[in-house]
């Protein structure tokens, strides 16, 4: 009795995984393929400027006597600031929107990572919401990039390279 | 030209996210993640730096030379001690991940979610 109803069970659910592959296929007609030169272009185009201002703001710095680490440190925090503000305004989706990745991978992209969970959840407190949810994309980046940055220092340290 | 080779190289590397999230199905968080292990990675053998070399801010900028930053720093800590070694990355970083959060904590605070235009 209890192995009829286990092979039920079991037909039933091959039964749901290929109607869900069904759906799959039918909806992928239906969804527009990605226009990859002309977003590529965008992302290379904003890109582009956004690294050529960084430079030419790097030079100012650098020209007004900072060493080349603080200036570019310097920019760094002025891109982070300005794409926040910009989210908290609610400008960087409808950027982001024309950019895609042209403004997501430089560190604007990153900036805007965390503020734009911490708004959509704000209602949750500033503790679980806002404090937690900062790091809902963050996080993973700081993560495997402090790792990966202390493995190297250690790595580095004991063989000497 | 420094300024052209900055436009092409951040470019690019922008090129390579954007066909990252097209052509995969990987979301944002995960191309993020990519690049900046692939630019830790790169720099721990040293291949990052030419490109830093060349185009500066536009090697720099992107998440790639986020954690260029990280590797970096460790390997200049590595020469100095054990603890420095450990510590380098973050410290390295610092400026920009303690601007993030806090900046990014007050702005969060002061502005409301709106709704997409």
């Amino acid at each position: 009795m209890t192995r009829e109803r286990e092979a039920g069970r079991q037909e039933k659910s091959i039964r749901k995984k290929e109607v869900a592959k069904a759906y799959e296929r039918y909806t992928e007609q239906f969804t527009p393929r990605p226009r990859y030169l002309m977003n590529s272009l965008k992302a290379f185009m904003v890109g582009g400027l956004i690294c050529m201002a960084a430079m030419w703001l790097e030079n100012r710095f650098t020209a007004a006597g900072l060493s080349q680490k603080e200036a570019s440190a310097y920019v760094v925090i002025i891109l982070i600031m300005l794409a926040q503000l910009l989210t908290g305004l609610g400008w960087f989706d409808t950027i982001g929107r024309f950019a895609g990745a042209g403004v997501i991978v430089p560190i604007t992209g990153f900036a805007n990572s965390m503020v734009a969970p911490a708004l959509e959840y704000k209602k949750e407190g500033l503790v679980l919401g806002v404090g937690a949810k900062l790091f809902s994309v963050a996080g993973p980046v700081l993560v495997t990039g402090i790792t990966l940055s202390v493995i190297i220092g250690i790595v580095y340290r004991f063989t000497g390279l | 030209m420094e300024y052209l080779y900055a436009f092409l190289t951040g470019g690019a590397i922008c090129v390579i996210g954007q066909i990252m999230m097209d052509a995969t199905k990987l979301t944002a968080p995960r191309v993020l993640v990519i690049l900046v292990t692939a630019g830790a990675v790169l720099q721990a053998f040293q291949l990052y730096q030419p490109l830093v070399d060349l185009a500066g801010a536009g090697a720099r900028v992107p998440l790639p030379g986020f954690g260029y930053n990280l590797a970096k720093g460790a390997m200049e800590g590595a020469e100095e001690g054990l603890l420095q070694a450990v510590t380098g990355g973050v410290e390295a970083a610092a400026g920009g991940i303690s601007a993030a959060i806090g900046w990014g904590y007050i702005i969060s605070m002061v502005f409301n979610p709106r709704s997409v235009r």
